[in-house]
């Protein structure tokens, strides 16, 4: 509640939108606003219709930048299943592949393993830490630009803008009843919507198949009820995300917004309007003079090209995603009236308050927070690139047998069995030297394999797979005189004399 | 509840009209669509109740939703795939013999998986989930074996089982010198003795090992090493079916115990066989 109250407070409200109705991060340095009269005889509405948004083209340096980042970060999906990554016969030739029935993972000459997810963990560390630090230092960059939900639901705009024009063609559109003409565009646009839908959807399936073997599949009916059942999925959620929800997810359904004002401080970037220079605004004609009067024209473009129907001149709030656009919409209007550009600006709080005492400004990248945030990044980088660099590509794992712990033979010797496995993830086929250490005189039997016993055996392992072998060690009694010996199990690659070494326990009877 | 909106002086928000203690709600509208999503859920619930099965009737029935979905029925599908995926598999080992395809790394493997599986849920009760065995129950994991420890010998002794009704079973029985009288209780005790010192414990006693040339080395050999086609143990090592003591011995000799084992051939089909086989010969012991 104390939250609530702060935040609002810095923001009377007069929404020209649905957007603004979000709390948003306090803004420094303005007071509390006096309590507006009370009570007016509605009915209180405990549910908020949706106010739809019909946002403006318009062209400037950060439309063309999001244009570049879209077209991109597009190609990047939609190419990316179709990198061909030749690892030699038998294995997958795609670059990125998740290939959930194989239990593999593969990214380019990186193959992991499902007991090596913690890759991923570490992944997704290094990513959540970029984000906090971009964050820190240009604001929401992510989700003005890079976001998917933002990307896609740009896509969707310029779509429908092709086919049922711009803002004001629109809203008449909307407006007028039902035609032939009206329902064509209408159907037109959906359909486009959901062909574009239809091929994210698709695109996604392929991270999880040989994408050349699925389209082929998908398109003749032969591909799984799994395939076309997520494919319908992601169609789904695109269209509905993108063509209808679009602001709604980022003000009400996405948990970064919420918590990202933590990254957040009066040096981070933000778009932001400069009030100590456009106010008091007014409307104005072309060559009227500015003096004794703010810059801003109050033409309302602002907000009428905001994806998210914010209106930025009402101070920093959480429904606006920082994309930028009405930097361009007012640097046209600026321009037209020979005003300095960038009334509407990205900058950081702390320079806006400079400017507007005409104090210096300057760009404050090394801070703190941002050292933290870039010394964690760089651990956790290096921890990653060292783990995967030095990883092994062979590994055992050893269970003894439980019941019994062990067997006395008839000649009164000591034997233990254990389940043996080597997981080669090596492309070709190796063969191992297998010996023990620790117990004078132990005697390795391998099922299968080592009928005689023998000090040391060879143990064969197909490329990309788990052998596994149940390997008996039988030890003189006078060797293993206690409960528990500790038992070295010691495997040499026969080809490069990479050794691996494992410990486990030889159990005896203790007497 | 208020009906006419009030707005919070500090804030300039509306408040919802609700009052606690003079504490009083700021109204923030959630979105209709919200609510819509809410009452879909609530439909989608109701769907589902008609459809699949959902409410109990009493304690032992349910309503049955009318597509008939039966997650029982699922399972039986799975596995009836299973059957036949694997039926490969049960081919290649019906076809060859038990010693090819322990040769077989692909099918050793196979095997190991569904020996381990049939012998806990088949073998375990008597010789223990591990094959270690119990008292009267042979343990399975060492080298001493009644019946024979190569693969041959093994598959007879699970196909058919031992001193079962099955003219094949596998059948011995050792004559109760005691109880028939064959034998006085001091002669017992010397060889008893005798015995015990074969497997290496204490002294010899020259009368007991008279007395075991005559009665017993027919089968167990002069030098008690046991006869495997005659079911007679390996007397020298320190491996007793019904215990090793001095008393556990006499006993034996007095009036014998004798295990039994069913045999499997009908309960457990010819690749399970196979693969029991397999498993326990893996076990460790196997010669
Ligand atoms: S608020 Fe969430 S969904 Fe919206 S652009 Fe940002 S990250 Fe994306
Ligand atoms: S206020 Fe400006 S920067 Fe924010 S979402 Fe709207 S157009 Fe983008």
């Amino acid at each position: 509640m104390t939250m609530e109250t702060q935040r609002s407070a810095s923001h009377p409200a007069t929404p020209p939108s649905a957007a603004s109705s979000g709390p948003a991060p306090a803004d420094p340095g303005t007071a509390a606003t006096p309590a507006p009269p009370a009570a007016s005889p509605e009915k209180i509405k405990f549910f908020a219709d949706r106010e739809k948004i019909y946002p403006r083209n318009i062209h400037g340096t950060w439309r063309q930048i999001k244009w570049a980042v879209l077209g991109v970060l597009l190609a990047l999906y939609y190419i990316g299943p179709w990198i061909r990554w030749d690892r030699g016969p038998g294995a997958p030739d795609q670059a990125l592949l998740i290939d959930m029935p194989g239990r593999r993972a593969y990214f380019f000459t990186i193959e992991i393993w499902p007991q090596e997810v913690y890759y991923l963990t570490g992944l997704l560390i290094i990513a959540a830490i970029g984000l906090f630090l971009v964050t820190a230092w240009f604001g929401r960059v992510w989700c003005g630009f890079t976001c998917p939900q933002t990307v896609w639901t740009d896509l969707f705009m310029w779509v429908e803008r092709k086919i049922e024009g711009d803002r004001n063609a629109r809203l008449r559109l909307d407006k007028a009843p039902l035609s032939f003409g009206k329902a064509g565009r209408k159907i037109g646009k959906h359909a486009a919507w959901l062909l574009i839908a239809l091929a994210t959807g698709g695109a996604w399936i392929m991270y999880f198949n040989d994408a050349p073997t699925v389209v082929r599949a998908f398109f003749t009916g032969q591909a799984s009820t799994a395939v076309y059942g997520f494919t319908a999925l992601f169609t789904a959620t695109t269209y509905l995300l993108a063509g209808w929800a679009r602001e709604q997810v980022c003000i009400y359904m996405c948990p970064w917004p919420r918590f990202q004002s933590a990254m957040f401080d009066e040096d981070s970037l933000i778009v932001t309007y400069e009030d100590w220079r456009g106010e008091p605004r007014g409307s104005a004609r072309k060559g009227q003079s500015f003096e004794g009067r703010g810059d801003c024209v109050d033409c309302g473009l602002c907000w009428q090209v905001c994806p998210t129907g914010v209106d930025i001149r009402k101070g920093q709030q959480m429904a606006c995603i920082g994309c930028a656009l009405c930097i361009d919409a007012c640097n046209n209007v600026m321009d037209r009236f020979g005003r300095p550009r960038n009334l509407i600006t990205y900058d950081s709080i702390a320079n806006q308050n400079a400017r507007a005492e005409g104090r210096p400004v300057r760009m404050r990248l090394v801070r703190p927070r941002t050292l933290i945030y870039i010394a964690v990044l760089a651990i956790a980088a290096t921890v990653m690139a060292y783990t995967l660099v030095t990883r092994d590509r062979v590994d055992v794992a050893v269970q003894p047998d439980r019941s019994p712990l062990f067997v006395q033979l008839s000649d009164g010797s000591i034997r233990n069995a254990y389940t043996f496995k080597i997981l080669n993830m090596e492309r070709n086929n190796k063969s191992y030297t297998l010996t023990t250490a620790g117990i004078t005189g132990a005697m390795l039997t391998v099922i299968g394999y080592q009928a005689e016993p023998a000090t040391s055996t060879v143990l064969p392992a197909r490329p990309d797979d788990v052998a596994t072998f149940r390997v008996l060690v039988t030890a003189p009694p006078e060797s293993v005189p206690l409960a528990t010996h500790d038992l070295w199990f010691v495997l040499t690659d026969q080809a490069t004399g990479e050794v691996v070494e494992h410990r486990t326990v030889f159990a005896s009877s203790g007497n | 509840m208020a009906e006419q909106k009030e707005v919070d002086r500090l804030t300039g928000t509306e408040t919802t009209g609700h009052e606690w203690d003079g504490i009083k709600e700021l109204n923030t509208p959630l979105p209709r669509w919200w609510l819509y999503v809410f009452y879909a859920t609530i439909l989608f619930s109701v769907v589902w109740v008609i459809l699949y099965p959902a409410w109990p009737i009493g304690l032992s029935d349910y309503t049955k939703g009318v597509i008939g979905y039966s997650a029982r029925a699922d399972l039986m599908r799975d596995l009836e795939a299973q059957r036949a995926e694997r039926a490969v598999w049960r081919e290649r080992f019906e076809a060859q013999e038990v010693a090819e395809i322990a040769r077989d790394p692909d099918l050793l493997q196979f095997a190991m998986a569904g020996g381990r599986v049939l012998f806990a849920d088949n073998c375990a009760p008597c010789h223990g989930s591990g094959g270690a065995g119990a008292p009267g129950f042979p343990n399975l994991v060492d080298d001493n074996w009644m019946w024979g420890g190569t693969l041959e010998e093994i598959h007879h002794t699970v196909v058919y089982g031992v001193r079962n009704d099955h003219p094949e079973a596998r059948m011995s029985e050792m004559p109760a010198y005691g109880t028939l009288g064959i034998l006085e209780r001091d002669e017992i005790a010397a060889v008893a003795d005798h015995v015990l010192h074969l497997a290496g414990r204490g002294e010899d006693d020259p009368r007991g090992r008279e007395i075991f040339a005559e009665q017993c080395a027919a089968c167990h050999g002069d030098a008690g090493k046991g006869l495997a086609e005659l079911g007679a143990p390996d007397l020298t090592n320190n491996i007793w079916l019904f215990g090793g003591t001095r008393q556990d011995i006499i006993a034996q000799i007095r009036q014998p115990r004798h295990g039994v084992m069913p045999y499997w051939f009908e309960r457990l089909g010819e690749a399970e066989l196979k693969q029991v086989t397999i498993y326990v010969h893996a076990l460790g012991g196997g010669q």
